[in-house]
Protein backbone atom coordinates (compact mmCIF):
# COMPACT_ATOMS: atom_id res chain seq x y z
CA UNK A 1 0.00 0.00 0.00
CA UNK A 2 1.76 3.23 -1.10
CA UNK A 3 2.77 5.62 1.67
CA UNK A 4 1.26 8.61 -0.17
CA UNK A 5 -1.73 9.15 -2.46
CA UNK A 6 -0.35 7.68 -5.68
CA UNK A 7 -2.57 6.82 -8.64
CA UNK A 8 -3.98 3.29 -8.14
CA UNK A 9 -3.75 2.67 -11.89
CA UNK A 10 0.03 2.92 -12.09
CA UNK A 11 2.76 0.57 -10.94
CA UNK A 12 6.27 1.04 -9.60
CA UNK A 13 8.16 4.16 -10.58
CA UNK A 14 5.37 5.29 -12.97
CA UNK A 15 3.11 6.01 -10.01
CA UNK A 16 5.80 8.04 -8.25
CA UNK A 17 6.68 9.95 -11.41
CA UNK A 18 3.05 10.78 -12.18
CA UNK A 19 2.75 12.21 -8.64
CA UNK A 20 5.67 14.59 -9.23
CA UNK A 21 6.21 15.22 -12.96
CA UNK A 22 8.80 17.96 -12.34
CA UNK A 23 11.30 15.48 -10.88
CA UNK A 24 10.18 12.79 -13.35
CA UNK A 25 11.68 14.84 -16.18
CA UNK A 26 15.34 14.69 -15.08
CA UNK A 27 14.86 11.13 -13.75
CA UNK A 28 13.75 10.00 -17.22
CA UNK A 29 16.36 12.12 -19.00
CA UNK A 30 19.12 10.50 -16.93
CA UNK A 31 18.03 6.90 -17.52
CA UNK A 32 17.52 7.66 -21.22
CA UNK A 33 21.14 8.80 -21.62
CA UNK A 34 22.60 6.08 -19.43
CA UNK A 35 20.74 3.08 -20.82
CA UNK A 36 19.54 4.12 -24.28
CA UNK A 37 21.92 6.87 -25.37
CA UNK A 38 24.98 6.46 -27.59
CA UNK A 39 27.60 4.22 -25.97
CA UNK A 40 30.25 1.66 -26.74
CA UNK A 41 28.37 -0.63 -24.32
CA UNK A 42 25.29 -2.08 -26.01
CA UNK A 43 21.83 -1.30 -24.66
CA UNK A 44 21.49 -4.96 -23.65
CA UNK A 45 24.73 -4.80 -21.65
CA UNK A 46 23.68 -1.62 -19.88
CA UNK A 47 20.22 -2.97 -19.03
CA UNK A 48 21.93 -6.08 -17.61
CA UNK A 49 23.91 -3.84 -15.24
CA UNK A 50 20.67 -2.09 -14.21
CA UNK A 51 18.76 -5.30 -13.60
CA UNK A 52 21.71 -6.84 -11.73
CA UNK A 53 21.91 -3.87 -9.33
CA UNK A 54 18.13 -3.81 -8.88
CA UNK A 55 18.16 -7.51 -8.13
CA UNK A 56 20.88 -7.04 -5.50
CA UNK A 57 18.77 -4.26 -3.98
CA UNK A 58 15.79 -6.66 -4.08
CA UNK A 59 13.56 -4.12 -5.81
CA UNK A 60 11.20 -6.41 -7.67
CA UNK A 61 9.64 -3.88 -10.05
CA UNK A 62 12.96 -2.46 -11.23
CA UNK A 63 14.67 -5.85 -11.52
CA UNK A 64 11.70 -7.20 -13.48
CA UNK A 65 11.21 -4.35 -15.93
CA UNK A 66 14.89 -3.85 -16.66
CA UNK A 67 15.32 -7.60 -16.98
CA UNK A 68 12.52 -7.55 -19.56
CA UNK A 69 14.06 -4.62 -21.42
CA UNK A 70 17.44 -6.40 -21.39
CA UNK A 71 15.83 -9.57 -22.77
CA UNK A 72 14.12 -7.53 -25.51
CA UNK A 73 17.51 -6.15 -26.56
CA UNK A 74 19.09 -9.62 -26.37
CA UNK A 75 16.78 -11.47 -28.73
CA UNK A 76 14.32 -12.49 -26.01
CA UNK A 77 16.96 -14.39 -24.01
CA UNK A 78 15.23 -14.42 -20.61
CA UNK A 79 17.40 -17.33 -19.44
CA UNK A 80 20.51 -15.20 -19.88
CA UNK A 81 18.99 -12.38 -17.85
CA UNK A 82 18.09 -14.82 -15.09
CA UNK A 83 21.61 -16.27 -15.10
CA UNK A 84 23.16 -12.80 -14.76
CA UNK A 85 20.98 -12.14 -11.72
CA UNK A 86 21.71 -15.51 -10.10
CA UNK A 87 25.42 -15.82 -10.91
CA UNK A 88 26.84 -13.63 -13.66
CA UNK A 89 30.24 -15.37 -13.54
CA UNK A 90 28.54 -18.35 -15.23
CA UNK A 91 26.55 -16.30 -17.75
CA UNK A 92 27.24 -16.25 -21.49
CA UNK A 93 28.41 -12.62 -21.51
CA UNK A 94 31.77 -11.08 -22.29
CA UNK A 95 34.63 -11.14 -19.77
CA UNK A 96 34.63 -7.34 -19.90
CA UNK A 97 30.97 -7.17 -18.88
CA UNK A 98 31.67 -9.58 -16.01
CA UNK A 99 34.43 -7.25 -14.79
CA UNK A 100 32.07 -4.27 -15.06
CA UNK A 101 29.39 -6.17 -13.12
CA UNK A 102 31.93 -6.68 -10.31
CA UNK A 103 32.38 -2.90 -10.20
CA UNK A 104 28.60 -2.35 -10.30
CA UNK A 105 28.08 -4.82 -7.45
CA UNK A 106 30.55 -2.94 -5.30
CA UNK A 107 28.99 0.46 -6.06
CA UNK A 108 25.60 -1.00 -5.18
CA UNK A 109 26.90 -1.62 -1.64
CA UNK A 110 29.20 1.39 -1.22
CA UNK A 111 31.24 3.30 -3.79
CA UNK A 112 34.28 3.14 -1.51
CA UNK A 113 34.47 -0.62 -2.03
CA UNK A 114 35.62 -0.23 -5.65
CA UNK A 115 39.35 -0.99 -5.69
CA UNK A 116 42.14 -0.15 -8.10
CA UNK A 117 42.38 -3.90 -8.76
CA UNK A 118 38.71 -4.04 -9.82
CA UNK A 119 39.30 -1.19 -12.28
CA UNK A 120 42.55 -2.66 -13.61
CA UNK A 121 40.81 -5.98 -14.22
CA UNK A 122 38.11 -4.20 -16.24
CA UNK A 123 40.70 -2.18 -18.19
CA UNK A 124 42.73 -5.30 -19.04
CA UNK A 125 39.57 -6.73 -20.58
CA UNK A 126 39.07 -3.63 -22.70
CA UNK A 127 36.91 -1.31 -20.58
CA UNK A 128 37.41 2.38 -21.38
CA UNK A 129 37.16 5.32 -18.96
CA UNK A 130 33.68 6.20 -20.24
CA UNK A 131 32.50 2.59 -19.86
CA UNK A 132 33.81 2.50 -16.29
CA UNK A 133 32.24 5.91 -15.57
CA UNK A 134 28.88 4.82 -16.92
CA UNK A 135 28.98 1.50 -15.07
CA UNK A 136 29.54 3.37 -11.78
CA UNK A 137 26.80 5.86 -12.59
CA UNK A 138 24.28 3.23 -13.72
CA UNK A 139 24.85 1.33 -10.47
CA UNK A 140 24.62 4.54 -8.42
CA UNK A 141 21.50 5.71 -10.26
CA UNK A 142 19.75 2.40 -9.73
CA UNK A 143 20.47 2.66 -6.02
CA UNK A 144 18.38 5.82 -6.30
CA UNK A 145 15.56 4.46 -8.50
CA UNK A 146 15.30 1.29 -6.37
CA UNK A 147 15.04 3.28 -3.11
CA UNK A 148 12.47 5.62 -4.69
CA UNK A 149 10.26 2.72 -5.82
CA UNK A 150 10.57 0.86 -2.49
CA UNK A 151 10.59 3.92 -0.23
CA UNK A 152 7.13 5.05 -1.36
CA UNK A 153 5.89 1.42 -1.27
CA UNK A 154 4.67 1.61 -4.84
CA UNK A 155 2.66 -1.29 -6.25
CA UNK A 156 5.10 -3.85 -7.68
CA UNK A 157 3.00 -6.51 -9.45
CA UNK A 158 4.12 -10.08 -10.00
CA UNK A 159 3.12 -10.20 -13.66
CA UNK A 160 5.70 -11.52 -16.12
CA UNK A 161 3.50 -10.82 -19.14
CA UNK A 162 3.12 -7.16 -18.13
CA UNK A 163 6.87 -6.67 -17.79
CA UNK A 164 7.59 -8.56 -21.00
CA UNK A 165 5.24 -6.37 -23.04
CA UNK A 166 6.41 -3.18 -21.44
CA UNK A 167 10.00 -4.26 -21.81
CA UNK A 168 9.57 -4.57 -25.57
CA UNK A 169 7.96 -1.15 -25.76
CA UNK A 170 10.69 0.61 -23.76
CA UNK A 171 13.39 -1.22 -25.72
CA UNK A 172 11.80 0.11 -28.91
CA UNK A 173 10.80 3.65 -27.85
CA UNK A 174 13.09 4.55 -24.96
CA UNK A 175 12.22 6.02 -21.57
CA UNK A 176 11.29 9.62 -22.31
CA UNK A 177 8.79 8.76 -25.08
CA UNK A 178 7.23 5.96 -23.02
CA UNK A 179 6.90 8.27 -20.01
CA UNK A 180 4.70 10.66 -21.96
CA UNK A 181 1.87 8.15 -21.87
CA UNK A 182 1.65 7.92 -18.08
CA UNK A 183 2.64 11.48 -17.29
CA UNK A 184 0.07 12.98 -19.65
CA UNK A 185 -2.82 10.67 -18.80
CA UNK A 186 -2.32 11.04 -15.08
CA UNK A 187 -1.61 14.72 -14.83
CA UNK A 188 -4.60 14.99 -12.50
CA UNK A 189 -2.87 12.68 -10.02
CA UNK A 190 -0.20 15.29 -9.31
CA UNK A 191 -1.82 16.30 -6.05
CA UNK A 192 -0.10 19.48 -4.90
CA UNK B 1 43.37 8.74 -6.71
CA UNK B 2 40.47 8.69 -9.20
CA UNK B 3 39.73 5.42 -10.98
CA UNK B 4 39.46 7.15 -14.36
CA UNK B 5 41.15 10.13 -15.96
CA UNK B 6 39.20 12.91 -14.27
CA UNK B 7 40.29 16.55 -14.62
CA UNK B 8 42.71 17.49 -11.87
CA UNK B 9 41.84 20.05 -9.25
CA UNK B 10 38.07 19.60 -9.47
CA UNK B 11 36.73 18.17 -6.22
CA UNK B 12 34.09 15.53 -5.73
CA UNK B 13 31.12 15.50 -8.07
CA UNK B 14 32.37 18.49 -10.09
CA UNK B 15 35.04 16.20 -11.60
CA UNK B 16 32.44 13.64 -12.66
CA UNK B 17 30.20 16.37 -14.07
CA UNK B 18 33.09 17.84 -16.04
CA UNK B 19 34.06 14.42 -17.40
CA UNK B 20 30.53 13.59 -18.60
CA UNK B 21 28.42 16.71 -19.13
CA UNK B 22 25.53 14.79 -20.74
CA UNK B 23 24.72 12.95 -17.51
CA UNK B 24 25.63 15.98 -15.40
CA UNK B 25 22.72 17.96 -16.86
CA UNK B 26 19.81 15.87 -15.51
CA UNK B 27 21.71 15.21 -12.26
CA UNK B 28 22.05 18.97 -11.71
CA UNK B 29 18.46 19.58 -12.68
CA UNK B 30 17.21 16.97 -10.21
CA UNK B 31 19.24 18.47 -7.33
CA UNK B 32 18.09 21.98 -8.26
CA UNK B 33 14.42 21.06 -8.14
CA UNK B 34 14.71 18.95 -4.99
CA UNK B 35 16.92 21.26 -2.92
CA UNK B 36 16.64 24.78 -4.30
CA UNK B 37 13.29 25.40 -5.96
CA UNK B 38 10.26 26.50 -4.03
CA UNK B 39 8.76 23.96 -1.61
CA UNK B 40 6.89 23.90 1.68
CA UNK B 41 10.12 22.52 3.20
CA UNK B 42 12.73 25.28 3.40
CA UNK B 43 15.97 24.89 1.41
CA UNK B 44 17.82 24.61 4.74
CA UNK B 45 15.60 21.71 5.81
CA UNK B 46 16.06 19.93 2.49
CA UNK B 47 19.84 20.43 2.54
CA UNK B 48 19.82 18.97 6.07
CA UNK B 49 18.23 15.79 4.72
CA UNK B 50 20.91 15.65 1.98
CA UNK B 51 23.75 16.19 4.48
CA UNK B 52 22.34 13.67 6.93
CA UNK B 53 22.09 10.96 4.24
CA UNK B 54 25.58 11.78 2.90
CA UNK B 55 27.00 11.58 6.40
CA UNK B 56 25.40 8.17 6.93
CA UNK B 57 26.89 7.03 3.60
CA UNK B 58 30.30 8.32 4.74
CA UNK B 59 30.80 10.46 1.61
CA UNK B 60 32.99 13.35 2.76
CA UNK B 61 32.57 15.71 -0.20
CA UNK B 62 28.78 15.53 -0.26
CA UNK B 63 28.52 15.68 3.54
CA UNK B 64 30.69 18.81 3.79
CA UNK B 65 29.36 20.66 0.74
CA UNK B 66 25.70 20.22 1.65
CA UNK B 67 26.52 20.91 5.28
CA UNK B 68 28.01 24.21 4.15
CA UNK B 69 24.80 24.97 2.23
CA UNK B 70 22.80 24.30 5.42
CA UNK B 71 25.04 26.66 7.37
CA UNK B 72 24.39 29.40 4.80
CA UNK B 73 20.63 28.86 4.72
CA UNK B 74 20.16 28.59 8.49
CA UNK B 75 22.97 30.92 9.59
CA UNK B 76 24.06 28.27 12.10
CA UNK B 77 26.85 25.77 11.32
CA UNK B 78 26.36 23.99 14.67
CA UNK B 79 22.99 22.56 13.62
CA UNK B 80 24.68 20.34 11.03
CA UNK B 81 26.87 18.55 13.59
CA UNK B 82 23.96 18.17 16.00
CA UNK B 83 21.75 16.60 13.33
CA UNK B 84 24.52 14.29 12.15
CA UNK B 85 25.41 13.06 15.63
CA UNK B 86 21.87 12.75 17.06
CA UNK B 87 19.01 14.36 15.17
CA UNK B 88 16.46 13.40 17.81
CA UNK B 89 17.99 15.87 20.24
CA UNK B 90 18.90 18.50 17.62
CA UNK B 91 17.15 21.91 17.51
CA UNK B 92 14.95 21.09 14.51
CA UNK B 93 11.16 20.76 14.37
CA UNK B 94 9.45 17.47 15.35
CA UNK B 95 8.25 17.19 11.74
CA UNK B 96 11.86 17.41 10.51
CA UNK B 97 12.87 14.70 12.97
CA UNK B 98 10.15 12.43 11.58
CA UNK B 99 11.29 13.16 8.00
CA UNK B 100 14.95 12.53 8.93
CA UNK B 101 13.92 9.17 10.37
CA UNK B 102 12.32 8.30 7.00
CA UNK B 103 15.39 9.55 5.12
CA UNK B 104 17.65 7.40 7.31
CA UNK B 105 15.63 4.34 6.44
CA UNK B 106 15.61 5.08 2.70
CA UNK B 107 19.39 5.56 2.86
CA UNK B 108 19.68 1.92 3.95
CA UNK B 109 16.80 0.36 2.01
CA UNK B 110 13.48 1.83 0.90
CA UNK B 111 11.66 -1.24 2.16
CA UNK B 112 12.52 -0.28 5.75
CA UNK B 113 10.10 2.68 5.70
CA UNK B 114 7.02 1.60 7.64
CA UNK B 115 3.44 2.86 7.67
CA UNK B 116 4.11 3.91 11.22
CA UNK B 117 7.10 6.09 10.20
CA UNK B 118 4.88 7.83 7.65
CA UNK B 119 1.95 8.18 10.06
CA UNK B 120 4.18 9.86 12.65
CA UNK B 121 5.39 12.33 10.01
CA UNK B 122 1.78 13.08 8.97
CA UNK B 123 0.63 13.59 12.54
CA UNK B 124 3.45 16.14 12.88
CA UNK B 125 2.22 17.98 9.79
CA UNK B 126 4.10 16.42 6.85
CA UNK B 127 2.21 16.52 3.55
CA UNK B 128 2.31 13.88 0.80
CA UNK B 129 4.61 16.12 -1.22
CA UNK B 130 7.00 16.59 1.70
CA UNK B 131 7.10 12.83 2.30
CA UNK B 132 7.64 12.21 -1.44
CA UNK B 133 10.49 14.70 -1.60
CA UNK B 134 12.12 13.37 1.56
CA UNK B 135 12.16 9.86 0.06
CA UNK B 136 13.48 11.13 -3.27
CA UNK B 137 16.17 13.35 -1.71
CA UNK B 138 17.40 10.39 0.37
CA UNK B 139 17.28 8.13 -2.71
CA UNK B 140 19.02 10.70 -4.91
CA UNK B 141 21.82 11.19 -2.39
CA UNK B 142 22.29 7.43 -2.29
CA UNK B 143 23.13 7.93 -6.00
CA UNK B 144 25.29 11.08 -5.73
CA UNK B 145 27.27 9.62 -2.81
CA UNK B 146 28.00 6.35 -4.65
CA UNK B 147 29.00 8.30 -7.79
CA UNK B 148 31.45 10.50 -5.88
CA UNK B 149 32.96 7.55 -3.98
CA UNK B 150 32.74 5.01 -6.80
CA UNK B 151 34.90 7.06 -9.17
CA UNK B 152 37.49 7.66 -6.43
CA UNK B 153 37.10 11.44 -6.81
CA UNK B 154 39.33 13.84 -4.85
CA UNK B 155 37.47 14.72 -1.64
CA UNK B 156 39.33 17.48 0.21
CA UNK B 157 38.55 18.58 3.76
CA UNK B 158 39.48 22.29 3.51
CA UNK B 159 36.71 24.14 5.41
CA UNK B 160 37.23 27.40 3.50
CA UNK B 161 36.62 25.74 0.13
CA UNK B 162 33.36 24.28 1.41
CA UNK B 163 32.27 27.60 2.90
CA UNK B 164 32.62 29.17 -0.56
CA UNK B 165 30.80 26.27 -2.16
CA UNK B 166 28.03 26.53 0.42
CA UNK B 167 27.55 30.24 -0.37
CA UNK B 168 27.23 29.53 -4.08
CA UNK B 169 24.85 26.59 -3.58
CA UNK B 170 22.63 28.52 -1.20
CA UNK B 171 22.45 31.53 -3.54
CA UNK B 172 22.42 29.89 -6.98
CA UNK B 173 21.46 26.27 -6.51
CA UNK B 174 22.67 23.47 -8.76
CA UNK B 175 22.04 24.46 -12.36
CA UNK B 176 25.52 25.83 -12.83
CA UNK B 177 28.85 24.57 -11.47
CA UNK B 178 29.96 26.05 -8.17
CA UNK B 179 33.54 25.06 -9.00
CA UNK B 180 34.54 25.92 -12.56
CA UNK B 181 38.29 26.28 -12.27
CA UNK B 182 40.61 23.73 -10.72
CA UNK B 183 41.37 24.52 -7.09
CA UNK B 184 44.72 23.76 -5.42
CA UNK B 185 45.31 20.07 -4.87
Amino acid sequence: MPHIALSPDLQGIRAAMAFRPETARPLNALVEILLAGPSTLTKGERELIATYVSSRNCTFFCASIHGAIAAAHLGGDEALVKQVKTDFTQANISAKLKALLVVAGKVQQDGKLVTTADIEAARKLGATDIEIHDTVLIAAAFCMYNRYVDGLDTFQPDDEALYRERGKRVARDGYVTTSEEYLRENAHAAAH
Amino acid sequence: MPHIDLPEGLPGISAGFNFRPETAKPMRELAHILLHESSSLTPGERELIATYVSSRNGTTFCDLSHGAAVAQHLGDPSIVEKVKSDFLSAPVSPKMKALLAIAGKVQQDGKLVTESDVLVARVLGATDLEIHDTVLIAAAFSMYNRYVDGLGTWQPTDPEMYTQMGKHLAAEGYSKPSIRQPVGT
